[in-house]
């Protein structure tokens, strides 16, 4: 009976991220155009569009494989996979021990490298200049993001997310530095993995600024519901991340009520409109960058995580 | 109470080593000072916490010339001098911004692992601020060997001398003396390389220390100057062409 309790609880933590993922995405975008004076469509807009790509045929390229018509479902179940790992109203799901900080950056590592080998399948120019640029980025976010993992480890005593989220939340933290610096360079991954401004622009139809939408160019219908959903499920993943490390309160934890659950389940929803309000101020108040200027802004980030590994073996004495 | 200290100075003492980096960073002059005047507040900031510890008074007077001469005076100087010499643009770097980062990340290592073995059995406090002193020391040091324009290179070493004080109030019972002729010493230098800073200026008409080089007969300038003497009226044209750039 507990047991089906849990893989209840576990199964409501998957529904829950696929069905929320597109609606953060619509609230992201209403709040950006509510700042730039837009009216913006409703935030429901992104769940019509998913279903609308649905129900439209899909254009496969001549030229294209059978991976190019695989890739957007084994993507888009990858991404699923690795935002359902990740603690959001709750710790301690049956599912916890495998939601390791590293196995989330492999998985999302694996993802990744489907999406920008998709890109070249076709053969276009722009597919190619995409997946080329979505590598160079990556190449410099992952070591950063395994620097944090470092410092977090090193702080937690543990690489499992919902140890370190339960870490977090008690007293023994204590004020450190490392967490702070930790902290914005996760942010600063964040954004460029999950391709937003100043890094790369979710909204550009501008052939030399595409990044992401440059790898996705040649997908339509299903294809392309698949690859948009997992674009915001992959959003949802590093805001529920952030929140989950940095902001655990009001998590269930252990062998909590349901009232507990529910509690956990409503701040959730509230840490996930903070973040994404968060985003699209910060995305709002800040012009994209250069591409050869990504390769100075995420330096930050592994510097940032570099140093606040080499500060926490000063701490304490050891 | 004992490990909230702990941590409140290594919060301090790391942002300083952090804002140390963020200065080998910069590439605008006024953004430099500005992280300057920060460190100095974080500087002043970290003494604080260690005088509210130690429960020396004496500190706070170092606490109050690192804040009046460090935060106020040299930035607000530089300042001026910046927009006297008309000289507010980029600052360019010998080695480029990813190579000075990562050596400054490799100094901030070595400094840790060295310190932390020499002073192994010393006070926890004074052995975290003598770790974070050094690498604030190397990266003065790092700051001033990277840049070319003197400006910057004054910053680096103000930014060093934050990182002797640092080890100063680490270790308990330095003399009071010491640290204010420190301080005042500190402040000399200032003026005299302000002085010299103008001097540079009018001889070569440039801050870039490059220039320098031309006049100490160094290797790739006499290939330059092919010897003769008699050039050095176009090869000051020739500095003020690379200054304007």
């Amino acid at each position: 009976m507990v047991l089906i309790g849990d893989f209840l609880l576990q199964g409501i933590q998957m529904a829950g991220v696929l069905a929320l993922a597109p609606l953060l995405t619509g609230i992201t975008r209403k709040v950006k155009a509510r700042l730039l004076r837009r009216q913006g469509a409703s935030v429901f807009q992104p769940y019509r569009d998913i279903l609308r790509l649905l129900r439209k045929d899909a254009i496969v390229a001549d030229s294209a494989s059978w991976f190019f018509r695989a890739a957007p479902y084994l993507i888009m179940a990858l991404t699923w996979v690795a935002a359902a790992l990740v603690p959001t109203f709750a710790a301690g799901l049956p599912f916890s021990w495998s939601a390791d900080m590293i196995v989330i950056i492999a998985i999302l590592g694996t993802a990744r490298f489907l999406l920008a080998l998709a890109g070249m399948d076709v053969g276009t120019s722009f597919g190619g200049l995409g997946s080329s640029r979505e590598m160079m980025i990556s190449a410099l976010a992952e070591p950063a993001m395994i620097m944090v993992v470092f410092a977090l480890a090193v702080i937690a005593g543990s690489t499992q997310l919902s140890s370190i989220a339960e870490f977090m939340a008690s007293s023994a933290v204590g004020l450190r530095v490392s967490l702070a610096m930790a902290l914005v360079a996760l942010m600063i991954v964040a954004v460029a993995e999950n391709a937003r401004i100043p890094v790369d622009n979710p909204a550009t139809h501008l052939e030399l600024t595409m990044v992401h939408e440059a790898m996705v160019l040649e997908y339509s219908g299903r294809h392309l519901a698949m690859i948009e959903l997992a674009a915001s499920l992959k959003l949802l993943l590093y805001i529920s991340l952030i929140a989950c490390i940095f902001a655990p309160w009001g998590m269930a934890t252990g062998d909590a009520g349901v009232l507990a659950y529910m509690v956990g389940a409503g701040v959730y929803v509230v840490k996930l409109l903070v973040g994404g309000t968060m985003l699209s101020l910060f995305e709002t108040s800040i012009a994209k960058m250069r591409i050869f200027r990504v390769p100075d802004f995420l330096g930050a980030a592994l510097m940032l995580g570099l140093l606040g590994a080499l500060l926490l073996f000063v701490s304490r004495g050891m | 109470m004992q490990t909230f200290a702990l941590d409140l100075a290594h919060l301090l003492a790391g942002s300083l080593v952090l804002i140390s980096l963020m200065m080998l960073y910069q590439d605008r002059l006024f953004a430099l000072i500005n992280v300057f005047a920060m460190h100095a507040v974080v500087l002043s900031l970290s003494v604080a916490w260690q005088a509210y510890v130690q429960h020396a008074p004496h500190l706070y007077i170092t606490v109050l010339i690192a804040f009046l001469f460090k935060a106020l005076l040299i930035p607000v100087a530089l300042h001026r001098i910046i927009v006297r010499l008309e000289i507010h643009r980029e600052v360019e770097n010998v080695v480029g911004t990813g190579m000075t980062m990562l050596t400054g990340i490799g100094l901030t290592a070595l400094s840790m692992a060295v310190m932390m073995k020499a002073t192994a059995g010393a006070d926890p406090l004074a052995q975290q601020d003598l770790a974070f002193s050094l690498a604030v020391l190397l990266l003065g040091l790092l700051m001033m060997v990277t840049r070319r324009n003197a400006v910057s290179q004054i910053i680096g070493f103000m930014s060093l001398e934050n990182g002797v004080v640092l080890a100063a109030t680490g270790a308990k019972g330095m003399p009071f003396v010491v640290e204010l002729s420190v301080a005042f010493s500190i402040l000399i230098a200032f003026i005299v390389i302000g002085i010299f800073l103008f001097r540079i200026r009018e001889r070569f008409d440039t801050v870039d220390v490059r220039a320098l080089d031309r006049f100490r007969g160094e290797r790739r300038v006499s290939v330059l100057m092919d010897g003769h003497s008699e050039m050095t009226l176009e090869n000051r044209s020739v500095n003020e062409g690379n200054g304007a750039q």
